[in-house]
């Protein structure tokens, strides 16, 4: 599936300062019944966001109308449990193009930029500071320069860079995605193939 | 370098990789491929929307599991969401020509259960499928993993899937394990040791006299729960045992084919003086039968002792009380005693037949308790129909205990099988985050024998009290 581009993106950010976000919170069981890709922003973190009844909690952040943006700024370990791209595509369906953590775990991240979701795996002091800002200001915009691999805190000026490797780089500012690559490699596959013992 | 040491793990993945990629992954070929209803039709909409076909339909196996009723499966399934999605599960099965074991289908079970009963999976393969479990298929000497939609339709149509080769770790636990203690315990026990994120980023090899002596049933719980301590999957090298255990299953290789393969197979195991990035060694004696009391499967401890406080554990105080609030504990309590409501076996876990032999070891002769509600899940048609021939049937319903039809259920709650909102259910499965098992549910982790001692006492109980 297509996705936008990603090069610089500078926006306000949802601060979820939780570790261990699991796949189960941000997208529940029950919520993967669809056929099509369609529609999962609205059960994103479905059961931290509403009540039993389908009201919003107040206290949860996505109810609060002081955050948006299109940068989501979670707790360590973010993303684990299973193995669900719904997860990524509730995400991504939200409005948020960027996750920032100071760990992700694997397959949330493979899935993420699959989808065209740039997860920025930070250090836990710039994670600290990233929350301290928005904190301090939820207005306070973030700016993610993938060409230069820097994240910056544009109200104290602070940055850091961080790691992506260079093929997915390339994908995403792009807008390509592995299966235009694998189908471009066919033949190499298919005698690959053939030399197979199952 | 030709004659260099090398692991497990590198001979079976350096024999996969079709080509490397400069600063990038490396384009990683797939033997076989098991999809389900759930993580797979939008990947067949992307193959259509791209005007391209399956390349290989003869190496993918599709089963329906995920949100299959356990009860009444010969009616039409209710919930019309459900039915869609099996109904899409069939028919693209059908236009593509891949084998589908549906609902009501001999072989039908949870995936990772019917691969490796009917010969499917073996060692050396490299298998895939949209769930993080299938690193159970590890327990063959396989490279075995949970892949995401988006590369469920890279496998589709090209066979192949672009990874990064990750980075490799081994788990010795050395010993004999004492009475009551199951290879979930170990399990539970090493993902305790390690925090669910101790091992991402790594693909563990599980080694020592522990997993040497475990039978492939055990070995497949154990490589199971290695995605819950963030690794990507687990294996463990064949042996006799892997070789007794496929010999004869309907898939695998027969005649002069099996020799080749055996010949093979014996070729696959880690090089003496082969390095690893890390590496961690237990003793099996230290483990005790296992039970989680929070809201991940690192939370677990053995099962008399005290839930710890905020500084006894790694991470944040607010995320621990958190976990500790959603439970509804509390620091410094004791776990045995408390009261249960519901209890599940079954799942890719613990839902093979030694689970219920296990299960029937502690049921038989006692009765389930009043305040016990009990979901006996079969992994499979085929485990199910063993479990009524060995007997276990009988035991079970004579402890007041009904057996159920296979499929994923209260695993992830998709279908009916939800644990109500507050109640506490000690769960054979591989998850306890919050919601897992039905919006508020509160799951401990366990083994089968736990889980049974749970189920005939009403409360949280020390299995080797009823061995
Ligand atoms: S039993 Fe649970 S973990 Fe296993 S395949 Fe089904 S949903 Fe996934």
């Amino acid at each position: 599936m297509a996705y936008d581009k990603f090069t610089i993106l500078r926006s306000t950010a949802v601060p979820l300062p939780i570790e261990n976000v699991d796949t189960d919170q941000i997208i529940p069981a029950r919520f993967l019944k669809a056929t099509k890709r369609e529609g999962f922003g609205d059960n994103l973190f479905r059961d931290w966001r509403y009540n039993g009844d389908d009201t919003p909690k107040q206290d949860f952040v996505l109810n609060n109308p002081i955050y948006s943006g299109k940068i989501l700024v979670g707790g360590h370990n973010f993303g684990s449990g299973s193995s669900r791209e719904h997860a990524a595509w509730a995400i991504y369906d939200y409005g948020f193009r960027c996750v920032v953590s100071s760990f992700f775990a694997d397959i949330f991240k493979g899935n993420s930029l699959n989808i065209g979701i740039l997860p920025v795996q930070v250090s836990a002091a710039f994670l600290d500071k990233i929350f301290l800002a928005i904190e301090a200001d939820p207005n306070a915009e973030l700016e993610v320069n993938l060409p230069d691999q820097k994240i910056t805190i544009l109200s104290t000026g602070e940055s850091e860079s961080f790691d992506i490797n260079g093929y997915k780089k390339h994908n995403l500012m792009n807008g390509f995605d592995d299966i235009d690559y694998l189908q471009a490699m066919k033949n190499e596959i298919r005698e690959f193939e053939t030399e197979r013992i199952y | 370098m030709s004659n260099q040491a090398s692991t497990l793990f590198d001979k079976v993945w350096d024999a996969h990789v079709v080509r490397k990629i400069e600063d990038g992954p490396d384009v990683f070929f797939i033997d076989r491929h098991f999809i389900h209803e759930v993580t797979s039709p939008v990947a067949f909409l992307g193959l259509e929307s791209r005007n391209i076909g399956v390349m290989y339909p003869e190496r993918t196996f599709a089963t329906a599991d995920h949100n299959t009723p356990t009860i009444n499966q010969h009616l039409p399934v209710q919930d019309p969401l459900s039915a869609n999605q099996l109904k899409a599960l069939e028919t693209n099965s059908a236009k593509y020509g891949i084998s589908h074991w549906g609902l009501g289908h001999a072989r039908n079970g949870i995936v990772h259960v019917v691969g490796p009963e009917n010969g499917i999976t073996l060692p050396g393969m490299t298998i895939v499928c949209g769930d993080s479990h299938t690193s159970t298929h590890g327990a063959f000497g396989a490279i075995a993993f949970g892949i995401g939609t988006s590369e469920v339709e890279m496998v589709l149509s090209s066979q192949c899937i672009m990874q990064p080769k990750p980075k490799k770790m081994r788990v010795n636990v050395n010993g004999t394990l004492g009475k009551g203690v199951t290879p979930k315990d170990v399990t539970l026990y090493i993902i305790s040791k390690l925090t669910t994120a101790g091992a991402t980023g790594y693909f563990v090899e599980y080694a020592g006299d522990v997993f040497r002596n475990m039978s492939m049933e055990g070995r497949m719980t154990v490589c199971n729960m290695s995605i819950e301590m963030g690794a990507r999957g687990g294996m463990i090298a064949p042996d006799e045992t892997t070789f007794a255990y496929i010999n004869g299953r309907e898939q695998a290789p027969k005649g002069e084919k099996w020799d080749k393969a055996l010949a093979y197979w014996k070729t696959l195991k880690t090089d003496e003086g082969a390095v690893f990035d890390k590496e961690y060694t237990f003793d099996a004696a230290e483990i005790e039968p296992m039970i989680t009391y929070g809201t991940n499967p690192g939370m677990g401890q053995g099962i008399s002792r005290a839930i710890p406080t905020s500084d006894q554990v790694e991470g944040g105080k607010a995320t621990y009380d958190k976990s500790l609030n959603y439970m509804g504990f509390h620091e410094n309590e004791s776990m045995l005693g408390k009261k249960i409501d519901y209890v599940f076996i079954g799942s890719c876990t613990n839902g093979r037949i030694e689970d219920f032999r296990a299960f029937a070891s502690i049921v038989k002769g006692r009765k389930k308790a009043d305040n016990v509600t009990a979901w006996v899940v079969p992994g499979s048609h085929i485990v199910e129909a063993q479990i009524k021939e060995e007997g276990i049937l009988d035991i079970l319903t004579d402890a007041g205990f009904e057996l159920r039809q296979p499929g994923c259920s209260a695993c992830l709650a998709m279908n009916d099988d939800k644990i109500p909102a507050g109640k506490y259910a000690v769960s054979t499965s591989n998850r306890n985050f919050e919601g897992r098992q039905g919006p508020g549910a509160r799951t401990l982790l366990a083994s089968p024998l736990v889980a049974a001692a749970a189920a005939v006492t009403g409360v949280v109980t020390d299995p080797r009290e009823l061995l």
